[in-house]
């Protein structure tokens, strides 16, 4: 019986035998349970847009309250302007950004963020009205330590005052990274100022080490100065006019278009 | 182990022949997930299934199994096991599969679901393979519950999520003790259990391999 057990085809068998059983199980999990776990995600990320913009709580109906609250819209991020090329419910920024045709690739001054390819264009949630919004929640994504952080962040209609931040995905160490997290981390971006000037086209937004003091600095995660630096990072290259510079700087003058707006339809209602 | 029997595989590893506290094994998960109680216990659940079921399917198969790769076939199995209960926590609890996030994945190198395939699996019956899955993964889980509640309670002065101890960030009296939170506190909370297990259970105490001698004496510097 040992010897037979162990001949060369008896092993080989077995091995063969094994893998095949146990990868038709392992898929069979995979593909039957993949929807549920789809459904689940797309919970998680309505969860965080609504979280980030203050409107989540405990046990409320994402799904409805999503819907009713939040207005998705696709932005070119090259204008800033809003384009319905696509179907904001459906359009994916992030799978885009493989697609040649409908993104860039970016590297070394340009590319702190670490992402080596962004999209054209990425999906925006707008609270409020839909032209003059309460909150423009917009995604950002960028190296930490260990990986990919995806998150969102969540800005005042005057397009500079931040009201939160979240991530949904990240690999940063627990206790230290991950802590982007923590709520009372989270706390502190509430009211901070991306911009330090009028027209400043660069975000003076960062991670300080150690404790932030001005309206443009968040205190350090202790401990965490790689993932610190990764959010950083992730900010400048998102508000930079690389990123959403030129979608921001609307709401930023946004009186002035406010003016030309209304002069434009005075002309209109002149020409009629 | 004595001749076994359905209710020893099962009872035995839960005090006696814990297999964290006397084997000391499946540390590094105990120091990781036990921060609360509810994800300490869906842990615990996660481990009995697949120490259970490992450990049938290890004996279903243990008289084809050829010697020279019985470890890799085991692996297989528990991998196997792993990833299925990986994919039902997405599926079903997303909440707490985010807070698990690699120690799930990391059940597969769990010394306990490998030692017990290798060592009680490969020799005994699919009946009684399975209770000793069961019976080790109890006790996995019950040092993970005992260490969880600890934490939870002194950590952040609650259990299974209900405040028991109002903290002062809440208005309350109660200030938590952070330390308890971090992973080096879960090796006091085994240690002190381990203490208290080889108490009641004198047999357990290990002989001393070595005396340690008094220190050198101390002498006036020339």
């Amino acid at each position: 019986m040992a010897q037979s057990n162990n001949s060369i085809k008896k092993i080989l068998g077995v091995a063969f035998a094994l893998c095949i059983v146990c990868s038709v199980i392992v898929s069979t999990a995979a593909v039957a349970l993949r929807p549920l776990q789809q459904l689940n995600q797309e919970l998680d990320r309505k969860t965080n847009i609504l979280s980030v913009a203050n409107l989540y709580e405990p046990g409320m109906d994402v799904n409805a309250v999503f819907e009713s609250a939040v207005i998705p819209r696709v932005v070119d991020m090259r204008t800033g302007e809003y384009t319905d090329e696509f179907d904001a419910a459906t359009y994916d920024g992030f799978e885009a950004r493989r697609d040649p045709a409908a993104s860039r690739t970016l590297s070394g001054e340009r590319d702190p963020a670490g992402l080596t390819r962004v999209e054209n264009y990425t999906t925006v949630y707008l609270v409020g009205d839909e032209e003059d919004p309460e909150q423009i929640i917009l995604p950002i994504r960028g190296q930490g330590l260990w990986g990919l952080m995806r998150g969102f962040l969540s800005v005042e209609g005057d397009g500079n005052t931040i009201v939160g931040i979240t991530y949904y995905e990240h690999s940063e160490t627990p206790g230290l990274g991950a802590e982007v997290n923590n709520p009372r981390w989270q706390a502190q971006w509430e009211g901070k100022q991306i911009f330090e000037a009028e027209g400043d086209p660069v975000p003076a937004i960062r991670v300080a080490k150690g404790s932030g003091s001005s309206e443009h600095e968040v205190d350090g995660l202790s401990g965490a100065t790689l993932t610190s630096n990764g959010v950083t990072n992730m900010l400048q290259f998102w508000l930079s006019p690389e990123g959403f510079g030129e979608y921001l700087a609307k709401f930023r003058s946004g009186i002035e278009q406010e003016d030309a707006r209304d002069a434009d339809v005075e002309l209109e209602a002149e020409g009629a | 182990m004595s001749a076994a029997t359905p209710k020893g595989v099962l009872t035995t590893p839960v005090f006696k022949n814990n297999p964290i506290a006397l084997q000391v094994l499946g540390i590094c998960s105990a120091l990781a997930v036990t921060t609360s109680m509810s994800v300490s216990l869906v842990m615990a659940c996660a481990v009995i299934f697949v120490t259970a079921f490992s450990n049938l399917f290890v004996s279903l198969i243990r008289h084809h199994i050829p010697s020279s790769i019985r470890i890799i076939v085991q692996m297989t199995i528990i991998a196997s096991l792993v990833i299925v209960v990986d994919q039902i926590l997405k599926a079903y609890a997303y909440e707490m599969s985010k807070q698990l996030s690699v120690f799930v994945g990391l059940i597969i190198t769990n010394c306990i679901v490998m030692g017990r395939a290798e060592g009680f699996a490969m020799t005994n019956t699919p009946g009684m393979s399975f209770l000793d899955g069961i019976g080790n993964g109890l006790g996995y889980g019950f040092i993970l519950m005992t260490v969880g509640f600890f934490r939870e309670l002194f950590g952040s002065g609650s259990v299974f999520g209900f405040t028991v101890l109002q903290t002062v960030q809440d208005g309350g009296w109660y200030v938590p003790n952070g330390l308890l939170l971090l992973p080096p506190s879960a090796f006091f909370i085994i240690g002190l259990i381990i203490w208290v297990l080889r108490t009641l259970n004198p047999e357990q105490i290990e002989e001393s391999e070595f005396k340690m001698k008094h220190n050198t004496e101390p002498k006036e510097a020339v």
